[in-house]
């Protein structure tokens, strides 16, 4: 690459080089195999180790609360589709505005990612809960703002960053030709972004798009510390409920990471499968 | 000193703006508590997970496939599960099957702390990511050198200390500096299990004093100045170790 200095795509500051990709997720299927039969192990260790008292075995227990817990992790399903519904669509627009042209719109841009995705999610968590009112009245209406909503506008944000980020790797990552492909035919800038680029960058984008999706499903456990009824929660719940039985704390907790890799499992998979399909087209 | 807190306390008569950690000893205190277990949980867990990842990535070059598979699996748990439940796995339920022991005042208490729990989940974690982090950068290397190494009568390990590790960390610093600042943003998550890290005596301290809004902005600057720290060290080191002619 020479250090020539393209007329349509000024050079990015020097922080924003930090290329940064999303931790990968790689599963298969052995994975979850191995995770199914450790709770089912887990579950007859402890129901070995305790001396046959007048009390429901482990298994026994789990099946029992499984309708409870699938509930608690559709709640948590929910969460992560509005928190990225919410994410992506403002990180659009971020993303636009860190490969815009104007300087000041770069630089704000540019700060509020770095800011969402340098601030701790669990603190950025905390600061939603407590900054956002719990009803908000507009005119004669007046909408409610239970905790989850504020937990969903929580974690939305730090999404938001990273699409942008995603967004500015895949413009990034066009080739510097059809900038100026585009530019010679007599495109404007904006029929360049949109018409040229843009649509090139939606299919490289969604493979870290669906691992960043998969990154927030893990993160809306975080949740349930700011008093959200999600998987974790009822988790702990369903052991108090049981009497506090320590015993169930292995299997329970194995019982909630197995359920989170069923869901993640064929998500990963399916990236793998894009990411091969699109690397060998450029 | 006492003009900095006086400053303050005119502040929050003013102001409003009521932060207890600049006039309050008592605040200031635990603050500075919880400032320091945040760093040295994330001291401790950045040199333990890149441990992790070293050897890690050393034991997934090794010949035995089942070492190679074992180091597998443990990668694949511990990344695609969340970090929380994880915690949560260890600290309730690992610490209830671990024996318990007396401590000086006779008091029935756990092997290992919280503080100790969240170091280990954190390591086990982070280091996860290493591995994959540190193979990547080894896979890098072209065999070509490793041969040349070889050639020299450069044992196995010898080979990986002197030859390989020295390429492969210019390599790979740049996905280590992401995953260590991912590291420190994660501590947080100790929070959980009652570890007294910054933002569990922020907590305290909001609810004491009621000044959320205010804790909260001390906070976010905090977290986003240590992470400053962390990748400006980063990126002097990645300068410091910079070869002419070596990648890009």
């Amino acid at each position: 690459m020479t250090a020539r200095v393209l007329p349509v795509m000024p050079p990015l500051p020097k922080v924003l080089r930090r290329d940064a990709p999303l931790p990968r997720l790689r599963l298969s299927l052995w994975h979850g195999v191995a995770l199914a039969g450790f709770v089912v192990l887990t579950a007859m260790a402890a129901d070995a180790a305790t001396e046959p008292a007048p009390r429901a075995g482990v298994l026994a227990v789990l099946v029992r609360w499984s309708p409870l817990l699938l509930r608690g992790f559709g709640f948590n399903i929910l969460i992560s589709f509005m928190a990225m519904a919410i994410g992506t669509v403002l990180g659009a627009f971020l993303g636009l505005g860190l490969v815009s042209l104007r300087r000041p719109a770069r630089a704000l841009a540019w700060v509020l990612t770095e800011f969402f995705r340098n601030a701790p999610w669990l603190v950025l968590l905390f600061f939603m809960i407590y900054m956002l009112p719990f009803r908000i009245q507009i005119g004669p209406l007046s909408i409610a703002l239970p905790d989850w909503v504020k937990a969903v506008i929580g974690l939305g944000l730090p999404v938001m960053a990273n699409v942008a980020e995603v967004m500015r790797g895949a413009v990034q990552s066009i080739h510097p030709g059809q900038w100026e492909a585009a530019e010679s035919l007599g495109f404007s800038r904006n029929q360049q972004l949109w018409q040229i680029i843009l649509p090139q960058c939606i299919k490289r984008m969604i493979p870290p798009w669906m691992n960043l999706y998969a990154i927030l499903v893990m993160g809306t456990t975080l949740a349930s510390i700011v008093g959200v009824n999600d998987v974790v929660t009822l988790a702990g719940q369903v052991q108090a409920a049981e009497g506090g039985r320590t015993d169930l704390l292995v299997p329970l907790y194995g019982y909630v990471l197995l359920l989170f890799f069923i869901y993640c499992y064929p998500i990963a998979r399916l990236t793998q499968r894009l990411e091969r399909r699109y690397a060998v087209r450029i | 000193m006492h003009g900095i807190a006086a400053w303050f306390r005119h502040l929050h008569e003013t102001t409003g703006i009521n932060l207890t950690i600049a006039y309050d000893p008592f605040d200031r205190a635990r603050f500075l508590h919880g400032l320091l277990v945040t760093l040295e949980l994330s001291v401790i867990t950045i040199v333990g997970s890149v441990l992790v990842g070293l050897i890690g990535a050393w034991l997934q070059g090794a010949r035995l496939v089942w070492t190679r598979r074992i180091v597998q699996v443990y990668i694949q748990l511990f990344r695609n599960t969340p970090p929380l439940v994880q915690m949560f796995f260890f600290y309730f339920g690992l610490s209830s099957v671990l024996p318990t022991m007396k401590n000086s005042f006779g008091i029935q208490e756990p092997l290992v702390s919280g503080f100790g729990w969240a170091c280990i989940s954190l390591i086990f974690f982070a280091g996860a990511f290493n591995v994959e982090i540190f193979r990547s950068g080894i896979e890098a290397i072209p065999s070509s050198t490793i041969e040349a190494a070889e050639a020299l009568g450069y044992t196995r390990l010898q080979t990986y200390l002197n030859v390989v590790l020295p390429l492969a960390t210019r390599v790979c610093l740049p996905a280590l500096t992401n995953n260590l600042v991912n590291l420190i943003k994660t501590t947080t998550l100790a929070y959980a299990i009652a570890v007294p890290e910054l933002l569990y005596v922020s907590n305290q301290i909001w609810s004491d004093s009621v000044n959320v809004p205010e804790m909260m902005v001390v906070l976010l600057v905090i977290y986003t100045a240590l992470v400053g720290l962390l990748v400006a060290a980063m990126k002097a080191w990645e300068r410091a170790l910079r070869r002419p002619g070596l990648g890009t």
